[in-house]
């Protein structure tokens, strides 16, 4: 019998992901993996895993891993990359490492335009410790220290990074996905796969952002939190590409 | 009226910061203390609580709008864990240096790495010199008295100083346990409001956090470690307030079955308590052992710790951190140095236990005592011994 689906190489063997049900982080793993295995980059790509629920990432993607501490990812990236080059450096993080604690991390090496590789899961709250309010989180959204509903009187805004990395000139391709149905989760497979290619090219920063479901902290079933980022979450954070420099600049006027 | 509830320590820390009316909480949510905050949040929420939650986004920014806070005059509470206190750590050692009486709880962590969220002392230990009064709850109990005894003594115009109370992480923050709370009005009566010593106004402009250049650093330093060393006296008084309005004695060091002990332990926090089932099971074996638990590590009870330990032969300090390339862990090298001017010392041993969450059980406890039974004859080979460490 042919086979038709089978684990990437860049994934680890006989591990069980310690993931909740329904979490999207799992899928953006997988994928990660396979375009690893697509590019043939496995031999020489280095991951820097966050503080936060992906912080086992190395329990899973089988390439080298230096952990970082809460939102320091792109500050150690940067430093792997300035002394390996030729290597393919990646930093995976949460909307709490990346969006919050480190924020000032995530905005100097953009604007340093290091030619690294941020994957940022949007998942609207802070997992790990238990669903409290994030910088990303949705007005109106309830969460463990926002009671009623997120207040921008008390909380502000919903924190739109991909948006404010765009303005930086360093960053060079920002695209935003999903991994909530079957079709984003191929355009997600897609914007990783170029974010690699454009450091393989020494392109420079590039940034993908996916919104992830979380089942858990939402306190929805798996289904319900894949149709609440279309319906709620794709309202505040628009898919698509924010940000190419290297597609052909649309003609003016059509 | 006092009420007795059984509920999850890190909960009822909450409870009890909330019924001192803190005006300002700050925090960031990091494993094992993530609870108090949390709940302090829902307290706010649900409008028990009229105070100013702050869900920023970092430690760094909790304890920096913190000092804000404090410095304006308002009654602030924070609380963290191991990396979170490490990411305040450039603001820790201004808020006693500015003289702001915040209180922070602690759930105890061990430091990374390797990444660790379990339970040992590796976090208030990197910071014990940085200035703030430094106690240590054994159980949830302790955990809510500390907490209303906490803003008292820092807001006493004879101290103004942050006080830092110490629970061990999930060994108590995720317990639940049978403690008596005390009703808001009990402790209203306890806590008056906070009085600011110096607050901001167009009429009596102030500067805060200066330049000390080094003409004034040293004084500044010198008036620090004398305000800290002098807020013993108003730590003790509190304390005699707490027993006679509350029942429950608190002293800087408590000693448990010390009476003619002929080898005696000193724990600091939770440890305490299963200690002294192996001092119980010891004394039914007729071995002579004793208890002694720090519940004041900051200022350092020296006087109190030579009363203590008088007449025993051997003592038995347990440290719940190394100190890297140190000459000892830190407990049991101050409690040597406060011992060295002592005509008459007991040996000292020195067993650095339960790193990272490593379990101490009864029978462990049973063993130090043992080995430690010969200390005063035949001196351990090691100035301190990381107890049941793996070798291949």
């Amino acid at each position: 019998m042919k086979k038709v689906f089978s684990r990437p190489k860049s994934l680890k063997e006989n591990f069980i992901y310690h993931y909740c049900p329904g979490c999207g982080h799992s899928i953006a793993h997988r994928l990660v993996a396979e375009v690893i295995d697509e590019l043939g980059i496995r031999g020489i790509t280095i991951g820097v895993p966050p503080a936060g629920c992906a912080v086992l990432a190395y329990y899973y993607i089988d390439v080298d891993m230096i952990e970082a501490q809460h939102g320091r990812g792109p500050a150690l990236a940067t430093g792997i990359k300035r002394v390996l080059p030729d290597r393919i450096v990646f930093s995976y993080q949460g909307d709490g490492d990346l969006a919050a604690i480190g924020t000032a991390e995530s905005l100097h090496a953009a604007n340093r335009g290091e030619n690294i590789t941020v994957f940022f899961i949007n998942n609207a709250v802070y997992g790990m410790t238990g669903g409290q309010m994030a910088p990303t989180t949705i007005l109106g959204q309830k969460t463990t220290t926002s009671a009623p509903g997120r207040d921008i009187t008390l909380d502000g805004y919903p924190i739109k990074m991909s948006e404010i990395l765009c303005l930086l000139p360093g960053v060079k391709y920002v695209e935003r996905c999903a991994v909530n149905s079957p079709a984003n989760i191929v355009k997600t497979k897609k914007a990783i796969k170029k974010a690699f290619q454009y450091q393989i090219d020494g392109v420079g920063f590039s940034m993908i952002e996916i919104l992830s479901q979380c089942p858990t902290n939402w306190k929805m079933s798996s289904i319900d939190s894949c149709k609440w980022i279309d319906e709620v979450m794709v309202k505040e954070y628009p898919l698509g590409v924010l940000k190419d420099v290297t597609a052909p600049e649309k003609k003016k006027g059509k | 009226m006092s009420k007795r509830i059984g509920m999850e320590i890190a909960l009822a820390a909450a409870e009890v910061a909330a019924l001192c009316r803190p005006d300002v909480i700050a925090a960031y949510p990091i494993t094992p203390n993530t609870h108090i905050p949390e709940h302090l949040a829902e307290i706010v929420a649900e409008g028990h609580l009229d105070c100013e939650y702050l869900p920023v986004e970092s430690e760094h920014s909790a304890l920096s709008a913190c000092a804000g806070a404090s410095a304006v005059g308002a009654r602030v509470f924070t609380a963290t864990s191991s990396q979170g206190l490490l990411y305040m750590g450039e603001i820790v050692p201004i808020i006693p240096a500015m003289r702001l009486p915040i209180v922070m709880a602690l759930g105890n962590r061990a430091l990374s790495g390797p990444i660790n969220i379990w339970n040992d002392h590796s976090d208030v230990m990197a910071v014990r010199d940085m200035g703030w009064i430094c106690l240590f709850a054994a159980n949830g109990q302790e955990t809510i008295d500390m907490i209303v005894q906490a803003f008292k003594i820092g807001e006493d115009h004879r101290v103004m100083l942050p006080v830092l109370v110490n629970l061990d992480g999930f060994q108590l923050t995720h317990v639940v346990e049978s403690m008596i709370m005390p009703d808001q009005e009990e402790v209203d009566k306890f806590l008056p409001p906070r009085k600011p010593y110096a607050t901001v106004h167009p009429d009596n402009v102030v500067s805060m956090g200066t330049l000390g250049l080094p003409e004034i650093y040293t004084e500044a330093k010198k008036a620090e470690d004398e305000a800290l060393i002098n807020s013993k006296k108003v730590i003790l008084e509190v304390w005699k307030e707490w027993e006679k309005t509350f029942g429950r004695k608190y002293e800087p060091i408590e000693s448990y079955k010390t009476k003619d002990a002929d080898v005696i332990m000193l724990t600091v926090g939770s440890m305490y308590e299963t200690a002294a089932i192996a001092v119980d099971q010891l004394h039914k074996e007729g071995f002579k052992a004793g208890l002694l638990n720090m519940k004041l590590f900051r200022p350092f009870p020296a006087d109190e710790l030579k009363a203590a330990v008088k007449g025993a032969r051997v003592l038995i300090v347990t440290d719940r951190a190394v100190m890297c390339g140190g000459a000892q862990a830190p407990v049991c090298a101050e409690v040597k140095s406060v011992l060295y001017d002592e005509p008459v010392r007991p040996a000292i041993v020195n067993e650095i236990i339960g790193l990272g969450g490593r379990d101490v059980r009864v029978d462990d406890f049973i063993k130090m005592f043992k080995k430690a039974a010969t200390a005063d004859k035949v001196k351990p080979e090691r100035a301190y011994e990381i107890y049941g460490v793996r070798s291949s």
